[in-house]
């Protein structure tokens, strides 16, 4: 601990910070615009002057830049110096010159970073007397509004965008006081992570297009500490609603996870919760073939219940996208070994697989903070870019460790970005992308390899192999790849910290264990080794601790046992399996039992729905790619029609059987989860419980300013309810309680005294202590669990191996029920090898028929010459593809050709 | 005794004073113009709605009377969706007329707003908009503020220079 002096009172802290970030941290409010604390300093702005003293008889001092200059031992500023304070109000006087009178229709206001920053520098008058200058907006795509007038210069979209996010199309024209910040011309922001720039930005320049169709203030909107469900990583969210409409989604700071981004399916792809598609009351049918019809409540669980009381068994499908409660109150209705996951046998095999190769790796299990702080990075197989997108952010910063010990070699401070950036430019830390499809990382990678998945798995075992004699290696290498392979291998095992990243995107179990091979080969030599894997939904790992069995399984059960009801837990089966398959098992039983938000084409069949609550109005936990616990809390309270899936359960639980047990709160199914299923010690850990308080508080859901609270309901009844209840959470549905908590899990919104904008986040403090699942004994099992590797991919005469390919709009399912999703999603590609091409006279853009012996889909044609000869890449996750378990052998024809 | 004679005798004399009270409602009261009653939202020059919709009237009223959904035409011109005041609740303070940066919204020397049913003091937009300009005659915001809306174009604005062309090689 060293001492800093503040206006001549000594304050205790730890060296290594500039000194903005370090008053920051010590709860002083100095004016900034261009640091922020993940993109550094740069000095661009000069906003963030304070005094700088040489001893304590210096009593004339120095201004200098907080971001620029280093917290050392026993320095001694002054914040609240008469001339670094006249400093500062200057600079925001010249800032303020040409912005424009826009507060009122700006949706920054009220949350934004240059008003708070304006009023504490005290700059209440505008002093320019010449006219504004003016510039044109752009139309930035679905996601991003862009009103350049507003812009104070700071540069920190620039840096976010190109240097942290390496996006190429954002970019700063012109010049002295007419600086442009934004594309070459109008057109869709081709980063995906674009949607940063709403929080990264200080002023209104960018702002949420989706947000504008239902805007509201920052203190209207009732908000809950929230977890993205739009793939594994579970990157933390504040969820933002107001009258029962999910306004917004925004960041929620975690040092391990996500950091200060997210990508732009997570932030956008809320806009499902109030589709159109959304059921919201419980719906049956009266026959097979008739409509489904609202029913009511007690009448829906009394028919479910009735179910368990004919002798004949009923079958449970949990899934990867409800919560981990959801899927275990299930589990308990149906009996554990009549509970399967919504996942196709090779899918499953696959996640399977990823979860034991994670829990037994002798290897750490890497956070996305591990994988960007790596030394060097092996992607195996995956295209993070597409099917996990913070990882690939991870992975870019990863690059850059090479640059920042060089830097640190040349004394230059941690923080001290423009100079890292400027003494890095040749260095790069080692990168390898070895996948089946191109990846945006190949930019940034020291070695690309695009192959078929058996051969990227190869590679992999040879990798292993060149690091532990003892590991099997493949037969029949080319000597290039051999010499691939002993070169990433040896970069792997000098680096500091590597990480080795896969996945369950390629669709092949065998890339997943040449992966598990190469972390424990490297851990022999390099014990700071760690692995990262993705996996296909937000809950995947949580689903398979409870230890279901595949679809395939949960047909032969059906059948075999005579089923008397099936009943799938938020899950679209046809989007997981063989169609033949999930039709068989929603025709098969008497009964089918959909408990859901969506109404899916499983759904449709359904003939019982019970409506489900989304993430956004329920309570629960997800456990991310990484074993981690993370509890997601409701913003919007209970409604009438609809409730969280495991409400529903405990509801049939208690009329079917009367030994069943009590769940009345969330913390009920947690503890007995806890004590039933070993695998989930630790779930309790993810959050204070339902009666955690801070001081007596609880946490308040609605800023103190929540206003139209006597009006906005007003139209239906003047007279005033209550606040709704939450005994499934220590926060409640009030303004009432704890602004700003300390807990991690419970931070409903950024907030501080004068910092009413996101960067508030920088008084914030602390992460949660991490509630990792278990790792298995039995290290050593994961060197040589028999794992072969694959032999090499040889063509097929009149069939093409068609491969996976992701899109990161397109791909997954809720967020295509957002239309801002939606519309950047294309229709299905196929991807050839020109010679493939050729040989099927198949032109760019010309329609193809891909098709087994029960399938057919239609998509559109693009030629690529990294597809290797004899593959081919298909689009997943479209309702064309649907049914397909790729990779998988097909017939590729041109459409309308023989 | 005498006590109550000279009381009497009191209010006798008052009965040839001149009233403080009026007849009402045969007589309307004197009301000062900066009187505050019932609010009403104004409209511009233009004879378009004034209000944009930014919450800075609903923030600011300290019994949370005023609730309202912001919303966007086609060329960018921001008005309220819905505009709710429950004047059951307001204690006509004025606090909102002082926060609202269009002059949208003004309170009005009137108060006479009685009802049976309290239901009734639920004013909507339709109740609340008025057709002129209300007490600040002459103002637009749009004029003045940086964005552009349907004929008004960049730069377009009062105190404005044309938008920079950054393509340009002088600007
Ligand atoms: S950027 Fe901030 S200061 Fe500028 S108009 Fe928007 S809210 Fe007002
Ligand atoms: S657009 Fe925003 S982030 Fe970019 S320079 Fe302007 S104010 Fe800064
Ligand atoms: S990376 Fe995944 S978890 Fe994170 S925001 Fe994007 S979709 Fe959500
Ligand atoms: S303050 Fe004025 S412009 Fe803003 S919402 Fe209220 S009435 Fe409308
Ligand atoms: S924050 Fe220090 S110069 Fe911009």
């Amino acid at each position: 601990m060293a001492t800093l002096y503040i206006d001549n009172k000594p304050y205790e802290f730890e060296e290594g910070r500039n000194l903005l970030h370090t008053c920051l941290g010590l709860g002083f409010d100095i004016p900034h615009f261009c640091w922020h604390p993940a993109l550094d300093s740069v000095g661009a702005c000069r906003q963030c002057a304070v005094k700088l003293f040489k001893d304590e008889n210096d009593c004339t001092g120095t201004i200098v830049m907080s971001c620029m200059t280093a917290a050392r031992d026993n320095m001694r500023i002054s914040i609240d110096d008469k001339e670094a304070h006249e400093f500062r109000a200057e600079v925001i006087g010249f800032l303020m010159a040409n912005h424009p009178h826009d507060c009122p229709v700006c949706d920054e206001g009220g949350e934004c970073h240059l008003q708070d920053m304006t009023v504490l520098t005290g700059h209440t008058y505008r002093e320019h007397r010449f006219k504004k200058r003016t510039h044109r907006n752009q139309d930035l795509g679905p996601f991003v509004h862009h009103e350049m007038n507003r812009c104070i210069a700071c540069y920190r979209c620039v840096r976010f965008y190109r240097d942290y996010a390496g996006g190429k199309d954002l970019e700063v024209f012109g010049w002295h006081d007419s600086v442009y910040f934004g594309r070459h011309e109008s057109g869709v922001l081709a980063s995906e992570f674009a949607g940063n720039l709403v929080e990264v930005c200080p002023t209104g320049v960018f702002t949420d297009k989706t947000f504008r169709k239902h805007f509201t203030r920052k203190w209207d909107l009732c908000s809950a500490p929230s977890v993205c469900v739009h793939c594994s990583l579970g990157c933390n969210t504040i969820a933002g609603q107001r009258s029962g409409v999910l306004r917004r989604i925004l960041n929620r700071f975690s040092e391990d996870v996500n950091g200060y981004f997210l990508c732009d399916r997570g932030r956008f792809g809320y806009e499902f919760v109030n589709g159109s598609r959304r059921v919201r009351t419980p719906l049956a049918k009266k026959g097979r073939n008739q409509k489904l019809e609202p029913l009511d409540r007690s009448a829906a669980i009394k028919r479910v219940a009735e179910l368990f009381s004919s002798g004949r068994p009923v079958i449970g499908i949990g899934s990867g996208r409800a919560s981990l409660e959801s899927n275990f109150a299930l589990r308990q209705l149906v009996g554990p070994q009549r509970f399967f996951v919504a996942e196709s046998e090779t899918q499953h095999s696959i996640t399977t697989e990823i979860v034991h190769a994670l829990r037994r790796t002798p290897a750490s299990r890497a956070s996305l903070r591990d994988v960007a702080k790596a030394g060097a990075v092996l992607v195996l197989g995956e295209d993070v870019t597409n099917t996990a997108p913070l990882l690939a952010l991870a992975v870019r910063q990863a690059c850059r460790t090479a640059a920042l010990t060089n830097a640190h070699g040349l004394g230059i401070d941690p923080w001290n970005d423009a100079a890292i950036r400027e003494t890095g430019h040749n260095v790069r830390s080692s990168l390898v992308v070895a996948t089946p499809t191109l990846t945006k990382l190949d930019d940034v990678a020291t070695t690309v390899y695009h192959a078929p998945p058996d051969d990227i798995s190869r590679l992999g075992f040879a990798i292993a192999h060149a690091l532990d004699g003892s590991a099997p290696a493949p037969r029949g290498l080319s000597p290039e790849i051999e010499a691939m392979a002993r070169g990433i291998a040896r970069d792997l095992a000098q680096a500091a910290r590597p990480a080795v990243v896969s996945g369950a995107g390629s669709g092949s179990a065998s890339v997943v264990e040449a992966a598990a091979g190469v972390a424990a080969a490297l851990y022999k030599v390099n014990h700071d080794a760690c692995l990262c894997m993705s996996l296909s939904e937000c809950n995947s790992f949580g689903c398979t601790l409870l230890g279901g069995r595949d679809l395939t399984a949960a047909l032969d059960a059906a059948e075999r046992d005579n089923a008397e009801a099936v009943v799938v837990l938020e899950a679209d089966l046809y989007r997981n399996c063989d169609p033949a398959i999930a039709g068989a098992l929603l025709t098969l039983p008497r009964n089918v039992v959909v408990i859901d938000h969506t109404l899916t084409a499983t759904a449709a069949m359904a003939d019982l729905v019970l409506p489900a609550a989304t993430f956004a109005e329920a309570s629960g936990t997800f456990v991310n790619n990484e074993g981690r616990f993370q509890r997601f809390f409701s913003a919007i309270a209970p409604q009438a029609g609809f409730a969280p899936g495991y409400r529903w359960i405990a509801e049939i639980l208690s009329v079917v059987g009367p030994e069943a047990p009590r769940w009345e709160t969330l913390d009920d199914i947690v503890n007995d989860m806890e004590s039933r299923v070993a695998d989930c010690a630790g779930i309790r850990a993810a959050a204070p419980s339902a009666s955690f308080r801070e001081g007596s508080q609880k946490i308040a859901r609605q800023s103190f300013r929540a206003s139209g609270r006597t009006a906005l309901l007003a139209n239906t009844s003047v007279a005033e309810s209550p606040n709704p209840a939450d005994p499934d959470s220590a926060l409640a549905f009030s303004p009432e309680g704890i602004q700003a908590p300390r807990e991690q899990p419970l931070v409903a919104r950024y907030w501080a005294p004068g910092i009413n904008s996101v960067q508030a986040v920088s008084k914030y403090h602390g992460d949660p202590p991490a509630a990792l699942v278990k790792g298995e004994a039995g290290a050593d099992a994961a060197e040589n669990h028999g794992a072969k590797a694959p032999a090499a991919f040889a063509s097929h005469a009149s069939e093409w191996l068609v491969m996976p390919l992701h899109h990161i709009f397109g791909s997954e399912e809720l967020s295509m029920l957002s239309p801002s999703v939606a519309s950047l999603a294309r229709s299905a590609l196929i991807v050839l090898n020109p010679e493939d091409a050729a040989k099927l006279s198949i032109r760019e853009n010309d329609a193809v028929e891909v098709s087994n012996y029960a399938l057919s889909c239609a998509c559109v044609a693009a030629i690529a010459s990294w597809v290797t000869k004899g593959s081919a890449a298909l689009s997943v996750g479209r309702p064309e593809t649907q049914g397909l378990d790729l990779p998988e052998w097909l017939w590729i024809r041109k459409a309308g050709a023989p | 005794m005498i006590a109550l004679v000279k009381a009497l005798w009191t209010v006798f004399l008052h009965s040839f004073r001149k009233r403080a009270t009026i007849e009402y409602p045969e007589k309307k009261a004197y009301l000062a113009p900066r009187w505050r009653g019932r609010i009403v939202l104004t409209r511009g020059p233009d004879g378009k709605e004034r209000c944009v919709g930014c919450y800075l009237c609903s923030a600011v009223c300290p019994v949370s009377c005023i609730a309202l959904q912001c919303a966007e035409d086609e060329t960018g011109r921001r008005y309220p969706e819905f505009f709710r005041i429950n004047f059951s609740r307001c204690i006509f303070c004025g606090y909102c007329e002082e926060a609202c940066p269009t002059y949208a919204i003004q309170l009005t020397p009137d108060y006479e707003m009685s009802e049976y049913d309290r239901q009734n003091l639920v004013y909507e937009k339709e109740d609340l908009l008025i057709s002129g300009q209300g007490k600040y005659p002459g103002y637009d915001f749009y004029r003045v503020a940086g964005v552009s809306i349907g004929g008004k174009g960049k730069g377009e604005g009062e105190n404005e220079q044309p938008p920079i062309d950054v393509r340009g090689l002088a600007d």
